[in-house]
């Protein structure tokens, strides 16, 4: 025993032992900047990280909270619902996967659909819920983006879409990829009747979704950083057998390469939105 | 042309090879053995019509890859006459995973359009195995627009591993291209009849694959990923494909009694690439049926049926939310 310990009084000696209590998630660490930050400040910043703007994952409702006015809101699909076609069993049934990521996200499948307004102009919104099953397309996801772009081309509104996807399930087998072709289907309607798609692209979208009405919007938006592509930076590394190029299938790659037309921060996308849409759509400017 | 035999059809290979040897001695052998082999020759059909009456989803998949099984262009040599190859994108390269070009079909102008994979090494690559990269896709877009400018039926033979994941592909846009062929396949103004010929390999595969009719050979395969795919992401293994394959549901039969394909052609025994002519030969059956019933409807029904079975695809269930 030190001579300063000998010093100390008691009281102070156990409180050195015991560590200081700290309410869980009152702290996080930004993956990208590995800052230390208040989870306040995050969420009150859209999960913007403050010291290095990194874009963190959003659930589907709080953006949905973020871009839409709060008159008027009202969801489009709610009523459809998982099922399992195929009886599909791996080390899980799906059936159960489907219960659990009910469980952990409160939400009963990969996309929310809300009709409601952007600065008072009205906008069918669908945004994908990654935190369920990696934001996989099945067949309820197929669906509920259908029955956004009808109720869109019923009330003669744009349509956006955010996408937040690791692409098709394969729990559904070939039901998933066939949603390739149904959402695409849908986006006719609304190109028949020139009403606006706005394609909103964040982290990450991939495969069958990258691959199907993502790319189609008659305005493509990406998030700044988002992974973005339609096969996995692993397979492609396994096929060509070589190091990706730095930056590879990022937002700003595909900016690069043409493919996105602008790369708009989460803070300003409101903002932006709603100047594409009145642009689009011809509404005179404000005075 | 020697047939190749796969893992499981061990038994019909060792049959045929003795009487491949009992063909040889007897040329120089005084005593007639004309009636063993043809008695060896009918065990190894039976043998064959069992083996095949009985494969296993993985074991059909392997037939759907067979080395010998007919290529999209041996479908355009038996089907088709005065085929002009079109070549190009018109803005980057020719693929040549996918081929395509204007024929006659009983006489009529059509558009044919398909993956093509190669048969010797040097073919395959130059084929990049049945790969196609963006170019490829915007390819088949260009000959899809052509053919709808001359009210030309499109007909598109689908035989792909997939679209090549490639650090060029992903450059030059491949999700913009097979995403955008959908929605033009989805309101193009003439027929189109799709049929899997071997493996229909996820978005590479349906890119060309949504029409007025999907046909499945028996013994082709289609599917979300392929079985091997799907074995490594849910056991981390490729080992267990048989088994992703099992409850995947990729064969032709049981995509039938989903409701995803519309009809399945079947094969001579012992699949396809015993006999191109008897394959080629139901498959122009089934084709010309098909393109009958679509040539009946005027456009706007064409198109309004399509999009109507392209909206119904999907199994979910509707329950009212409180």
């Amino acid at each position: 025993m030190s001579w300063l310990q000998k010093l100390l009084p008691p009281k102070i000696k156990r409180a050195e032992g015991v560590r200081k209590q700290v309410p869980e998630g009152l702290w996080c660490k930004c993956p990208a900047c590995e800052a230390v930050l208040y989870s306040s400040d995050l969420s009150n910043n859209q999960s913007v990280c403050p010291k290095c703007s990194h874009h963190h994952r959003l659930r589907a409702r709080a953006r949905l909270d973020l871009l839409l006015d709060q008159e008027g809101r009202f969801e489009i699909g709610a009523e459809v619902l998982p099922v399992d076609p195929l009886k599909f069993k791996d080390s899980k049934r799906y059936a159960d996967r489907l219960n659990s990521a009910y469980d952990d996200t409160g939400e009963p499948d990969a996309m929310v659909v809300m009709q409601g307004s952007i600065k008072s102009v009205g906008v069918v919104v669908a945004c994908f819920e990654f935190e369920f099953m990696g934001g996989s397309m099945g067949s309820v996801v197929g669906e509920r983006f259908a029955r956004g772009v009808r109720c869109a081309v019923e009330q003669r509104l744009p349509f956006i879409c955010i996408t937040a996807s690791g692409g098709a399930r394969m729990q559904e087998g070939l039901f998933s990829l066939m949603q390739m072709a149904k959402t695409t289907a849908a986006l006719t309607l609304l190109s028949q009747r020139k009403l606006p798609f706005i394609s909103i692209l964040t982290d990450p979208t991939m495969g069958g979704v990258s691959a199907s009405f993502a790319f189609l919007g008659d305005v493509v938006v990406a998030e700044p950083g988002a992974l973005i592509g339609f096969a996995g930076p692993r397979v492609i590394e396994q096929t060509v057998r070589e190091k990706l190029p730095e930056g590879f299938q990022r937002a700003e790659f595909l900016v690069e390469k043409g493919a996105v037309d602008m790369i708009v921060d989460r803070r300003e996308m409101r903002d932006r939105l709603s100047s594409l849409l009145a642009l689009l759509l011809r509404v005179p400017a404000a005075a | 042309m020697k047939t190749t035999f796969l893992d499981f059809e061990q038994p019909i290979a060792e049959l045929e090879a003795k009487i491949e040897e009992l063909r040889f001695v007897q040329d120089d052998s005084a005593v007639d053995i004309s009636d063993e082999i043809l008695r060896l020759e009918a065990k190894s059909r039976g043998l064959t019509k069992d083996i095949y009456g009985k494969l296993s989803p993985w074991q059909i998949a392997q037939v759907a890859r067979h080395p010998q099984r007919p290529y999209t262009l041996d479908y355009v040599e038996h089907l088709f006459t005065d085929f002009q190859e079109l070549h190009g994108d018109r803005a980057f390269a020719d693929d040549h995973a996918i081929v395509g070009g204007i024929a006659r079909f009983n006489g009529q102008s059509v558009m044919v359009i398909g993956h093509q994979k190669g048969r010797d090494t040097k073919e395959k690559i130059f084929r990049n195995f049945g790969m196609p990269r963006p170019e490829g896709y915007r390819k088949a877009l260009r000959l899809m627009r052509l053919a709808e400018k001359f009210g030309l039926p499109v007909f598109t033979f689908v035989d792909t591993p997939g679209a090549y994941p490639g650090i060029d592909a992903e450059e030059r846009g491949q999700s913009e291209a097979i995403g955008r062929n959908l929605m033009v396949l989805a309101e193009l103004k003439v027929p189109v009849i799709c049929t899997i010929i071997g493996e229909g390999g996820s978005g590479g595969a349906l890119a060309i694959a949504v029409g007025d009719s999907v046909l499945m050979l028996q013994y082709s395969t289609y599917s979300v990923i392929s079985p091997e795919g799907c074995a490594s992401i849910l056991w981390k293994s490729a080992e267990k494909a048989g088994e992703a394959a099992e409850i995947m549901g990729i064969t032709a039969t049981r995509l039938k009694t989903l409701g995803l394909v519309d009809k399945i052609v079947s094969e001579p025994t012992g699949g396809a690439h015993r006999d191109y002519r008897t394959m080629a030969q139901s498959l122009k059956k089934s084709l010309q049926e098909c393109l009958r019933q679509h040539s009946e409807l005027s456009t706007a029904d064409l198109l309004e049926r399509r999009f109507d079975r392209l909206m119904a695809y999907g199994k979910f269930k509707e329950q009212a939310v409180a």
